[in-house]
């Protein structure tokens, strides 16, 4: 047969996994026929990944949803027993019950949703239904990550910065799975190692990207913190920091009151000057003038500070600068002492912190690029030291995860690779100030009757005050993100809000609307026990948590447990924006959005998620989506996103490009009727390149700052000093401690707050470690998410479930051989929590005290359209029946979880493994009641023969 | 003569598979497809891939090595797969070396695949013909692809640019360069096929520091008077010898 | 290699078809010579009947073993470097002269064409059996010259091969002719007998030849150069699919060594010893021989189907190095 290529070609932006690669989608007849890489586009340069080479499996999968669903009457949840309905009738439903509950009270109704990348509207959705009960997937995610960095340098990795790994020389990657992120950070190290960069991957297992490293240095989990201590112990103790870097560019120059007695014990010194208000450091501390020997005012000109010493102020006051106060911090942070800890020989990881910082000294960059600092001093040139930083859930998902990621800023700071060529790039819209400037509501009085909230749904505390409790200092919100118990969870916790609720702690609601989150499966903890909980019943017979919408473009097993059930459209199918006002997809040099435009129609009934958001948001009357007449303002997303301003005339839209009336605009301008059409014609990217003074040094680089302040990106242009000590984690310290003015903490979280709220980073066994015996669970048990795999949205594709249709759980050789199993034997591993039967798999690249294996493959019996007996619900597993979603506390059940952020604990599960018995079944246990397929789905086909454009199966 | 051939670079492959299905998704719709898929929702999914990305360990722990290794027809240059054939429907073309399958001359007697050592010919269960990699000749000879995109899918696709492609008869290819330059070397040379696509080993990057170099003169502790020089008062050997 | 039935049945029926005809036509030809007494047209031309139906049962099983057996007519067509073209040329070849060769003797059309040196009369059915047996004797060898060409598989790859599969088609072909000359009541009994003895007992030690040969091979492929490698301990973790393929499906038995070891011995008893003592039996004592030699043939039949599984499934394909775990 003749071939042609295609018939047409549309360019759209990827969505099997988070990563938002370009593609070219390319139709035969209207039918898919092949997706590859856009070489046009800034994220992947024309390559693809398994995932989005698979896309075509996605469109054809008979786990797709294509009609509304109701749960038949007298059918539990769980049974996955549907009737169909309409859309009309779907929205008079929600319609009625959202406007009862946003009249009387509506914090009870609770938004989450997953990885989706529509939080800008997810969001407004609920700050504007006037509940705070919403949350993405970041807190079960990698919160730590942005926290921990956020907190420190202003920014993070992934959308939000990343390694310069163009001029890098040394390049440390620790705890990050094969995933996060996906194709950039793959072009990316392989040219690096081509130009001959040493690349070294710190983590328990090697495989995908540690698979090629120079150099693969196993850790025991959870321990990181104490590497990167012991990293930065040796780093001061050689003297291998950059100090010009660090008195300039952080706050380890300023000086910090060491008066125990007094409130301001703690707190950085300052001038007299009454401080500004306003979101950002105002430049008033002190130093220690090495010149003069006196307290000068911070950055004046022509001084130049102690890092090291104690002083006395004029007034008696006795002060440390910042650096002397991380010295003493890490002084017992030895390498012999961490060597302990992580299982590292204390001889690599004086190599290692050796490699480091002479890499970082002696092979500078210097790059003719002319800039002026915040304080008005001329930079002839940008320089930067060649070593840089990649990390992500590793760190992360543990207890310690904040402190541990605020050690890695640290010692990137203390390397002098902030915002500098060959070390850590920010992407816009950072850095941001410390914290950014977004505020929740304080109290209980932002949740009103009929109104928005009084504030953000997410944001980024400063201080006790900016926390989200009521008088007595209890939460708020349904998951106590912002109270006491998590005072920093910047991402919500997600996690805990179905125990929650269940239990009716702090209070009962009424609706959960779940959006693209498997919370009866892979993205809960505590799984067979949550999936009671969804089905639960009060001593009236009625549901504990009363109605569950569910929006899903697949049957899955959370879906099973929906009262309703909205059918989502897949990325192929709807409008989508990458938009500045959520996760965009920057470059180092410069802001970059993105956007997806439909290239197949709707499958069924399907119906984008913006789009049922936008019609229950007109429905409900939300202001932002009416006019003042009460009438609908937008008629769908596309037009949502092309006319709505963040206030009337501001000129900030979800878009960046293309703006004002003719689209001669970028980042603020009116909008452009014809805005998507520009994207269609751009290869649905808006890239912005700014000035090269402008690309670096961002965190104090005027130009930068101010051109930031112009197009609104910030609202404030001061510089951005490295927190290496953390005043705002002080002053939650202090105020645990009944110092200074902000609000008390409740007594039995006093000892909490004021061990974790620590202003240096300091090293603690993960909570969950801690209270577990590690001689009866002597091992860790992580995941990873194979890449084929990654986001783990794919078991229901044919051509992927072929590379991963089942897991193991991989155990090293020695570990294994010592419990008498052998390769593929089929084994237990049991948790305090429970325990699920798996098949272990050999290996000599995982450290022996660690088991691990790919999340998500598991399936339960029947789910995502597979038959009962498909390998992912007989072989395959799901190691979440071992995580408890929360962990035994003084005062009741308090969430496993960071005690700053909120963070999942995922990774601090303590197992033991041991054989089966001869003659139990060879499949994994717990099993389910097998799924049925609902009403509208395609039938399962025996045998595929896919060739697109000939409507043959 | 022309060779046709892809080199594999183990050293930057982190076994993402995005080869395995770019190939897969071009192939099945393409003039070698339709590639068929068994038990796509069921137990035991199966399917005809012309290429596949498999992982081993290497060494023991803790010095191991996971190597990731894609593995497709390697259009060999005396290719054992031919001369058995006993219709002529596998074939090596003069022009450029790719060794093909005629399917409608293919009888589906498997023969071929056994006199191939390296396991990537897969018989496809629906249309029972042998089919394998094409090096996508439907692709980088296709008039109707902007010259740039004439590349098989698997080498469009690699997103570590792990995947050269080029002839490999020619010296000043890309092909021929990195094979030089980088060690390439062949599958299984014990049995002479002279398999045209190479491999790439591991390459290592080290860094040695020595003792001297770490506490260079200006040491930042200097300056905060934490490398204090002893007072001249000390006692030295000045005090003490004269030579 | 897996063991395929289609090719199990073609190899083991033709191979006893094959030597069927030697017997029939020896019988002939040393009849002529006045060794033997002479067979009859009746007994010939039904035994090539006989010879036809395992030929043609053999060729049936064959087509199983093809994905598209419609096109089988082209096999013909690469004879210069195929040996399984050649076979295919061979067989139908030898086919026609079987039938021609049992249709001369059921016509009777045996007019003599001349003499011999010694007046023995060259007969139509000499020259087209002589020029049947040649084909028998080639087909023997395109047969195992398919399996012994390939050197991937060190197993076949052996003159052993070629031999063992002549001298056990032969053998099973003269036990088959024993008992077909006991059923028809023609005294070529002892003769064929003693003929399926000596080669039953020479298959016997060529087949134990091959065995102990192979017992000593050492794989000239080995992890380390699949996959250039040079390191003493390589381990597969994932082959890639976890489903299986057509590379996990046609190179393995997917039995346990037990099984393998057992079917050996299965092999020498049914294929060797039994029937060579079951036509011991036959020729030293007086019983009646056509149950028993009958039951040799079946023995021995079964026999070598077990010996061919074992042939397959014994030969380890280089390639299987690269699917050996599934994770």
């Amino acid at each position: 047969m003749a071939q042609t290529p295609s018939h047409e070609i549309k360019n759209t932006t990827c969505y099997m996994c988070a990563c938002r690669c370009g593609i070219r989608v390319h139709l035969r007849d209207g039918e898919v026929r092949y997706i590859d890489g856009n070489p046009e586009h800034p994220i992947n340069e024309g390559v693809i990944c398994a995932k989005g080479a698979s896309g075509i499996m996605k469109q054809h999968s008979p786990a797709r949803l294509t009609q509304p669903l109701r749960r038949k009457a007298g059918a539990e949840r769980g049974d996955g027993e549907f009737e169909p309905i309409s859309w009309e009738e779907t929205f008079e439903i929600l319609a009625e019950r959202l406007g009862q509950i946003r009249e009387t009270d509506p914090k009870r109704f609770a938004l989450f949703t997953g990885r989706d990348q529509m939080q800008a509207l997810t969001g407004l959705f609920a700050k504007q239904f006037g509940t705070p009960n919403y949350a993405a997937h970041g807190g079960f995610c990698s919160v730590n990550m942005a926290a921990g960095m956020i907190y420190t340098i202003g920014g993070s990795f992934w959308e939000f910065g990343g390694p310069d790994l163009e001029r890098s020389k040394l390049f440390v990657m620790i705890g990050t799975a094969e995933d996060h992120h996906s194709n950039p950070l793959k072009v990316a190290i392989s040219k690096f190692k081509r130009q001959g960069g040493r690349f070294i991957s710190i983590n328990p297992v090697r495989t995908g990207y540690s698979a090629i490293a120079d150099e693969w240095v196993p850790i025991r989990p959870g321990t990181d913190g104490a590497l990167l201590l012991a990293l930065i112990h040796e780093i001061i103790n050689k003297g291998l920091y950059d100090r010009d870097f660090l008195v300039r560019y952080s706050n380890a120059g300023q000086l910090v009151n060491m008066d125990e007695d007094q409130d301001e014990f703690g707190m950085f010194l300052r001038t007299e000057d009454p401080p500004e208000e306003g979101c950002y450091d105002a430049q008033n501390q002190l130093w220690w003038d090495r010149k003069t020997g006196r307290a000068v005012p911070t950055h004046t000109r022509g001084a130049d500070p102690f890092l090291l010493g104690e002083f006395k102020l004029d007034d008696g006051t006795r002060a440390k600068p910042a650096f002397q106060l991380l010295q003493d911090r890490v002084a017992e942070y030895t390498p012999e002492w961490a060597e302990r800890v992580t299982g590292i020989p204390a001889e690599d990881i004086r190599r290692l912190a050796h490699e480091m910082g002479v890499t970082a000294r002696d092979q500078r960059i210097e790059l003719p690029i002319a800039w002026t600092d915040s304080w008005g001093v001329e930079h002839e040139s940008v320089t930067g030291n060649p070593v840089s930083f990649h990390a992500m859930r590793g760190l992360a998902a543990h207890s310690n995860g904040f402190h541990t990621i605020r050690s890695l800023s640290i010692l990137m700071s203390l390397l002098g690779t902030i915002d500098r060529p060959g070390g850590f790039r920010h992407k816009a819209p950072f850095p941001r100030p410390i914290p950014p400037c977004a505020r929740t509501p304080k109290g209980p009085e932002g949740v009103q009757p009929g109104k928005p909230l009084d504030g953000m749904v997410l944001g980024w505390p400063a201080s006790p005050d900016d926390l989200f409790v009521d008088d007595k200092g209890e939460p708020v919100r349904l998951d106590k993100a912002f109270s006491w118990e998590y005072p920093l969870a910047v991402h919500g916790m997600m996690h805990n809000a179905i125990t929650n609720a269940w239990r009716g702690d702090p209070y009962p609601i009424d609706t959960l609307l779940i959006f693209m989150a498997n919370m009866a499966w892979n993205s809960t903890m505590n799984t067979e026990e949550v999936r009671k909980m969804l089905n639960d019943k009060d001593d009236n017979g009625e549901y504990k948590i009363p109605f569950l919408v569910v929006a899903d473009a697949f049957q899955s097993e959370m879906t099973a447990f929906a009262d309703l059930v909205l059918p989502d459209t897949t990325y192929l199918e709807r409008h989508d924006v990458m938009s500045m006002l959520d996760r965009p997809i920057s470059e180092f040099t410069g802001p970059v959005d993105s956007v997806r435009i439909p290239v197949v129609p709707p499958k069924g009934e399907c119906k984008p998620f913006q789009d049922v958001l936008i019609e229950l948001g007109s429905r409900l009357k939300l202001p932002a989506f009416v006019n003042e007449k009460g009438d609908r303002k937008f008629r769908d997303y596309p037009d949502f996103v092309v006319n709505y301003e963040t206030e009337p005339g501001s000129g900030i839209g979800f878009l960046a490009g293309w703006r004002g009336k003719g689209g001669e605009k970028s980042l603020r301008g009116e909008p452009n009727p014809n805005q998507w059409e520009m994207y269609a014609k751009n290869n649905c990217v808006f890239q912005y390149e700014l000035p090269r003074s402008y690309q670096y040094m961002r965190n104090w680089n005027k130009g930068y700052l101010e051109w930031s302040q112009r197009n609104r990106i910030t609202r404030y242009g001061e510089p951005v000093l490295i927190h290496l000590y953390s005043e705002v984690l002080m002053k939650f310290r202090a105020a645990a401690q009944g110092k200074g003015t902000t609000r008390k903490v409740p007594t039995h979280l006093a000892k909490r707050v004021e061990t974790f709220f620590d202003p240096l980073p300091f090293y603690y066994d993960p909570l969950e470690h801690q209270s577990t015996d590690k001689h009866t669970y002597p091992l860790a048990a992580v995941t990873q998410r194979p890449m084929a795999m990654y986001h783990s949205w794919d078991s229901q594709n044919a051509w992927l479930r072929q590379i991963h249709a089942h897991n193991l759980l991989y155990v090293n050789a020695r570990t294994a051989r010592a419990a008498g199993i052998e390769d593929e034997d089929w084994i237990w591993a049991e948790s305090p929590w429970g325990r699920v039967r798996c098949m272990a798999k050999y290996s000599e690249a995982v450290e022996p005290g660690t088991v691990w294996t790919w999340n998500a493959i598991g399936k339960a019996a029947g789910a995502w359209n597979l038959t009962p007996g498909a390998n992912e619900s007989r072989k395959g597993f799901l190691l979440n029946h071992l995580i408890s979603e929360e962990l035994p506390g003084h005062d009741g059940p308090i969430s496993n979880s960071d005690p700053v952020t909120g963070q999942a604990a995922w990774y601090d599960v303590r197992v033991r493994i041991y054989k089966a018995e001869e003659g139990e079944p060879q499949e994994t246990s717990p099993q389910f009641k097998p799924l049925k397929p609902y009403p509208g789905q395609s039938t399962r086909a025996r045998v595929l023969n896919f060739f697109a454009g000939l409507g043959k199966r | 003569m022309t060779q046709l051939a892809l080199v594999i670079d183990l050293n930057v492959c982190v076994g993402c598979h995005a080869c395995v299905t770019s190939c897969k998704e071009w192939n099945t719709s393409g003039d070698a497809g339709p590639l068929v898929d068994q038990n796509p929702y069921d137990a035991d999914p199966t399917g005809t891939f012309f290429n596949r990305v498999q992982s081993f360990e290497v060494g023991e722990y803790p010095n191991t090595e996971t190597v990731h290794f894609p593995k497709s027809c390697l259009h060999c240059e005396e290719p054992p797969c031919v001369p058995v054939c006993p219709t002529g429907a596998s074939y090596k073309r003069e022009s450029d070396g790719i060794v093909l399958v005629d399917y409608d001359k293919c009888i589906g007697c498997k023969y071929c695949s056994w006199a191939c050592p390296y396991g990537v010919r897969e018989v496809d269960a629906e249309r029972k013909v042998m089919t394998k990699c094409t090096l996508c000749v439907d692709r980088i000879y296709n008039e109707e692809l902007p010259e740039w995109d004439r590349k098989p899918a698997c080498v469009r696709a690699c997103p570590t640019n792990a995947r050269l492609y080029g002839d490999i008869h020619d010296p000043e290819s890309v092909v021929s360069k990195a094979i030089r330059e980088a060690g390439g070397y062949q599958l299984m040379p014990e049995w002479g096929t002279k398999p045209a696509n190479h491999y790439l080993p591991r390459r290592k990057t080290q860094l040695t520091i020595r003792e001297d170099e770490v506490e260079r003169a200006d040491n930042p502790l200097k300056i905060d008077s934490q490398l204090p020089k002893p007072g001249q008062d000390e006692p030295s050997l000045d005090d003490v010898t004269s030579w | 290699m897996h063991p395929a039935f289609s090719v199990i049945f073609l190899t083991t029926l033709i191979g006893a078809g094959q030597g069927l005809f030697l017997g029939l036509f020896g019988a002939e030809a040393l009849s002529l010579l006045g060794v033997l007494p002479p067979p009859g047209s009746d007994f010939l031309a039904l035994g090539s009947a006989l010879a036809l139906a395992f030929l043609v049962l053999g060729l049936v099983a064959s087509f199983f073993h093809l994905g598209r057996p419609e096109r089988a007519w082209r096999t013909a067509t690469k004879w210069r470097t195929s040996w399984l073209s050649r076979e295919v040329i061979v067989l139908p070849a030898f086919m026609g002269m079987v039938f021609l060769y049992g249709a001369a003797h059921a016509f009777g059309f045996n007019p003599p064409l001349g003499t011999l040196a010694g007046d023995i009369p060259i007969l139509p059915t000499m020259v087209l059996g002589a020029i049947g047996a040649l084909l028998a004797i080639v087909l023997y060898v395109t047969t195992a010259m398919i399996y012994a060409c390939i050197k991937f598989l060190q197993e076949w790859h052996s003159p052993l091969t070629v031999v063992n599969y002549t001298v056990l088609g032969a053998a099973n072909g003269f036990t088959l002719a024993a008992a077909y000359a006991a059923w028809a009541g023609v005294p070529l009994v002892p003769f064929m007998a003693t003929v399926a003895i000596v080669l039953t007992v020479l298959g016997l030690g060529t087949r134990s030849a091959s065995l102990m040969r192979n017992a000593r091979i050492k794989s000239k492929s080995t992890l380390q150069t699949a996959i250039g490698v040079k390191h003493p301990k390589i381990q597969q973790k994932s082959q890639g699919f976890m489903g299986g393929s057509f590379n996990t499906r046609e190179f393995f038995h997917h039995m346990s060594a037990a099984f393998l070891r057992g079917m050996k011995w299965i092999f020498l008893l049914g294929a060797f010893v039994i029937p060579a003592i079951l036509l011991l039996v036959v020729l030293v004592t007086r019983v009646d021989p056509v149950n028993l030699l009958i039951a040799a043939f079946v023995i021995q039949y079964l026999g070598m189907v077990a010996e061919r599984w074992f042939f397959f499934a014994q030969a380890n394909h280089p390639q299987n190095i690269y699917y050996q775990s599934v994770a």
